[in-house]
């Protein structure tokens, strides 16, 4: 590893290692008193919602194609890891290797669906791929409502708290880093040039099919590991939850970070679920001022408020080189 | 040049053929291509130039005969595999990866041949930086030959017209093919623009020892450095042989002054 | 087989439904290449006002069905405006731009509509009178036929006005070349108005036959139903008008049989996987043309 590399990573991981000590001083010292707790499921909240966000990314912004049915992966990574925790409940296993394991089965069984899901993409494009996938999505959810293992149309209650923010704070950020580190290595290279040109790419020896469904696998994985991360924060969950809209939400929000840009997807998805809850007392008009929001984003910033740009800790430090891309690695 | 080696063809097409519709756009095709032999394949607008390409890289699958790469039967492979083969192609209308840079363009045409797994990738192991340096510094050389090596940072779509077109090749050569076709790779460009490209298609060969098949319009260029040419109109061949030849054969000169092209 | 051709009857008439929304989907689809995910909101918009006008309708004497008019223009005026105010800036910035601004309209309406109307679905006046017809031993119900009809009738007579009016040759210029279009003459904007406008008066239209089959109104009716009904227009060929229709009725025969017959708790599913397996067969649809991209 070169070492001004190994330098940079050092200095992101001190970052992150500062930020969450500023996260834990906050909640610890208790200057929310009461509504500690409640901060804290909102943070909770954002980390899940950011891991679904940058998942969606690497199909929006990398493939360039665009999924519906996000929520649907979601609720598979959900159902799989809880019932996994209620059959593993009373076995007296560590909490953190129980809920480790959650988040894998979760990101598994998720992945499994992406398989299914990334065949399709084989053939179709665009709007129609765009359709597939909510009708991927709409029958996992029937699917759920039908069986009795998921609650039967019933809500799933009783599920093990294993969700806790100072976990799913490095679950995310862990999340992350692997899907940076997959975008940026031989594999995201050869799926951007799918996005760019599939013609092109088929004519350089890449194996289209291959890395679109290994795309749709990884992205579905991520998902599932949020799907864990929720099932075990919220500890009770419906179907209908992971709906239409849901899914059409984490595309809203990727769009809004910009299609492509991790930070965009991270600091998108982190405001979008503290937005909500700051607007609590305009409740009735929140989601009108949403659309409002978002559909002058599509007029004066259609790539997005981040483009493509991506934060670097270190290149603040430094002073980049202009009229090139300048993207070394890292 | 390299023809001595012509009892074993690199590329063998035998009464290749194509349907469309009830339409022959190409009928009873065939070519012989030696090693290191550059052979030019020309007609008129509309003749089938682009569709013979198009059969030899498996984006359309012939519907008569077949084609051999060193003996090797090519039918019904994906474009993918025939580049894995050894025939790459760049293309009339430059398809390249706009939003990459030119290092990158390159780069991914090697990575069917990198090794490293996903696991490497998302740990940054070893095997990673090791590969992905390696590449490179193989695409960088790849970049020298035409002559794009001070451009590598640069994003594709953001390099003047003939660059890109000599990036499209230089990410053809990057797949390491026996065989490369160059569809029209002359087109739009200025003469000091073609000297460079005639004077990069010469070292290539001398370098590499590769087979190229050339599609071209200019006809003064496909006289300068081929060999061999082979004429079509309507998907049918009507004339092969020497430069000289082809200059002065009279179903040529008809097919030219038939119509009206350039 | 009193249950079959009961079945058969209830499926036209949902697949009729389906089919005047699908109508409009592929209208616009078939000029912009865009899913305005907002259509299944025209709809949820012309029940909210076939709410309010039908009693006016009763009150002064009038047939309710009459009411279908007031929906039709305030669909007309709701789909125009959506059309200039958000779609038209971003009709050159790509399709996922518009997309998601296609996907805001939809969440704008069904927000405005709790905001006006609250959250307790509204429900609406009986609109038709008609009997029940008794057929070999089934129970069925006049106005279904009347929907499929109405259904049939608007397909015919959009297929003519495309083929044959002035207009409706610009409507199938424009997505072919919007440049060449504007060169011999066509005033594109006023093509695309006029297509949202149809396809807003048939929202309205679906809406009375929504609700005198379902006489609830509620914000996120038009959701699914969209969906559906977009499903319906992909199934049957998306822009070719007779597609629509034939997705759209296999759409609601499929969920009735599948309902009575089959798995009740299943249908959505099935149709969905349909829908999957199709496309994966014949990617355009059942009427579509293939088309691949040139090399």
């Amino acid at each position: 590893m070169p070492k001004k590399i190994k330098r940079n990573y050092l200095i992101n991981l001190i970052g992150l290692i500062l930020l969450f000590l500023v996260f834990y001083v906050v909640f610890e010292s208790g200057i929310f008193g009461s509504r500690t707790n409640y901060f804290m499921g909102i943070a909770t909240t954002a980390c899940y919602t950011i891991i679904m966000v940058t998942s969606l990314n690497l199909l929006v912004g990398i493939l360039g194609e665009f999924s519906l049915g996000h929520a649907g992966f979601m609720s598979v990574g959900a159902y799989a890891s809880a019932i996994l925790t209620n059959t593993l409940a009373d076995s007296g296993m560590p909490r953190l290797l129980l809920f480790i394991l959650a988040l894998l089965i979760g990101g598994i069984a998720a992945a499994i669906t992406g398989v299914l899901v990334g065949i399709p993409t084989l053939k179709l494009r665009g709007d129609y791929l765009a359709i597939v996938t909510v009708a991927f999505a709409e029958i996992i959810r029937v699917a759920f409502t039908n069986f009795e293992i998921t609650g039967g149309g019933r809500t799933m209650s009783g599920i093990t708290k294993l969700s806790n923010f100072y976990w799913v704070y490095w679950v995310m950020v862990v999340c992350v880093a692997f899907m940076y580190m997959f975008i940026r290595s031989r594999f995201g290279r050869t799926v951007k040039a799918i996005r760019e040109d599939y013609i092109a790419a088929a004519a350089s020896g890449v194996n289209v099919t291959f890395y679109k469904v290994l795309v749709f696998t990884i992205s579905a994985f991520f998902a599932g590991v949020a799907g864990a991360v929720y099932a075990h924060y919220i500890t009770a969950m419906i179907p209908t939850t992971f709906n239409f809209n849901y899914s059409a939400e984490f595309l809203t929000e990727v769009i809004i970070g910009g299609t492509g840009s991790m930070t965009g997807s991270v600091i998108g998805a982190a405001f979008l679920s503290i937005l909500p809850e700051m607007m609590r007392s305009f409740a009735t008009y929140r989601y009108l001022g949403y659309a409002v929001v978002l559909v002058l984003i599509m007029i004066f910033r259609p790539k997005g408020v981040f483009g493509g740009w991506e934060f670097s800790l270190t290149g603040i430090f430094e002073n980049r080189k202009k009229g090139k891309a300048g993207k070394g690695d890292e | 040049m390299g023809a001595e080696n012509r009892n074993v063809p690199v590329l063998r097409a035998s009464h290749l053929g194509i349907t469309f519709g009830g339409l022959k756009a190409v009928d009873d095709f065939n070519m012989e291509i030696g090693q290191s032999e550059l052979v030019g394949l020309i007609g008129p607008n509309g003749a089938g130039k682009t569709t013979v390409f198009n059969l030899l890289t498996g984006v359309y699958q012939p519907t008569e005969g077949a084609y051999y790469l060193n003996g090797e039967k090519m039918n019904g492979k994906k474009t993918y595999q025939v580049v894995e083969a050894g025939i790459a192609r760049t293309f009339q209308n430059i398809r390249l990866f706009k939003k990459l840079t030119v290092l990158e363009n390159v780069k991914v045409a090697m990575n069917k041949d990198m090794k490293y797994s996903l696991p490497a990738a998302i740990f940054r192991l070893g095997a990673y930086w090791k590969e992905e340096n390696e590449t490179d510094e193989r695409a960088m050389e790849l970049l020298k030959i035409v002559h794009l090596e001070d451009k590598a940072d640069y994003v594709a779509e953001n390099l003047p017209y003939g660059q890109q077109r000599r990036l499209e090749i230089a990410r053809a050569l990057a797949t390491g093919m026996k065989l490369l076709l160059l569809d029209e790779p002359a087109a739009g460009m200025n003469p000091v623009e073609t000297a460079e490209l005639l004077e990069i298609i010469n070292n290539i060969r001398s370098g590499f020892g590769i087979s190229v098949l050339l599609i071209e319009h200019d006809m003064s260029l496909v006289m300068k450095i081929c060999e061999r040419i082979q004429v079509i109109d309507y998907g049918e061949t009507i004339a092969c042989g020497s430069p000289e030849e082809i200059a002065n054969n009279q179903r040529v000169i008809e097919a030219y002054l038939g119509k009206d092209d350039d | 087989m009193s249950i079959f051709i009961q079945s058969l009857i209830n499926g036209l008439n949902q697949g009729a439904i389906y089919a005047l929304i699908a109508l409009g989907y592929t209208m616009v689809y078939g000029i912009l290449r865009m899913i305005n995910f907002a259509h299944g909101d025209f709809i949820m918009v012309g029940a909210y006002t076939l709410f309010y006008t039908v009693p006016m309708m009763v009150n002064h004497g009038m047939p309710a069905w009459l009411a279908v008019f007031v929906a039709i223009v305030v669909c007309v005026i709701v789909g125009v405006l959506v059309e200039r105010i958000a779609y038209k800036p971003v009709r050159n910035s790509g399709s996922i731009s518009a997309l998601i601004t296609a996907l805001a309209m939809s969440l704008f309406l069904e927000n405005l509509a709790m905001v006006l109307f609250g959250g307790n679905p509204k429900t609406i006046s009986k609109i038709f009178d008609l009997p029940m017809i008794e057929l070999l031993g089934a129970k069925i119900q006049v106005k279904y036929l009347l929907t499929l009809g109405i259904g049939l009738v608007i397909m015919v007579a959009l297929t003519l006005f495309v083929r044959m009016t002035k207009i409706g040759k610009a409507m199938r210029a424009v997505p072919q070349d919007r440049e060449a279009a504007t060169i011999v003459g066509i005033n594109v904007d006023r093509i695309i108005t006029v297509t949202f406008a149809i396809g807003s008066a048939l929202a309205a239209v679906a809406a009375l036959m929504y609700c005198s089959t379902y006489p609830r109104a509620t914000t996120d009716m038009g959701t699914m139903m969209g969906i559906k009904a977009f499903i319906a227009a992909v199934l049957g060929g998306i822009g070719i008008i007779p597609g629509a229709m034939l997705g759209g009725i296999l759409i609601g025969l499929i969920e009735i049989f599948v309902k009575v017959y089959l798995a009740p708790g299943w249908y959505e599913a099935i149709t969905y996987a349909i829908l999957i397996v199709v496309l994966l067969i014949k990617p355009s649809g059942i009427l579509g043309k293939n088309v691949s991209e040139k090399v």
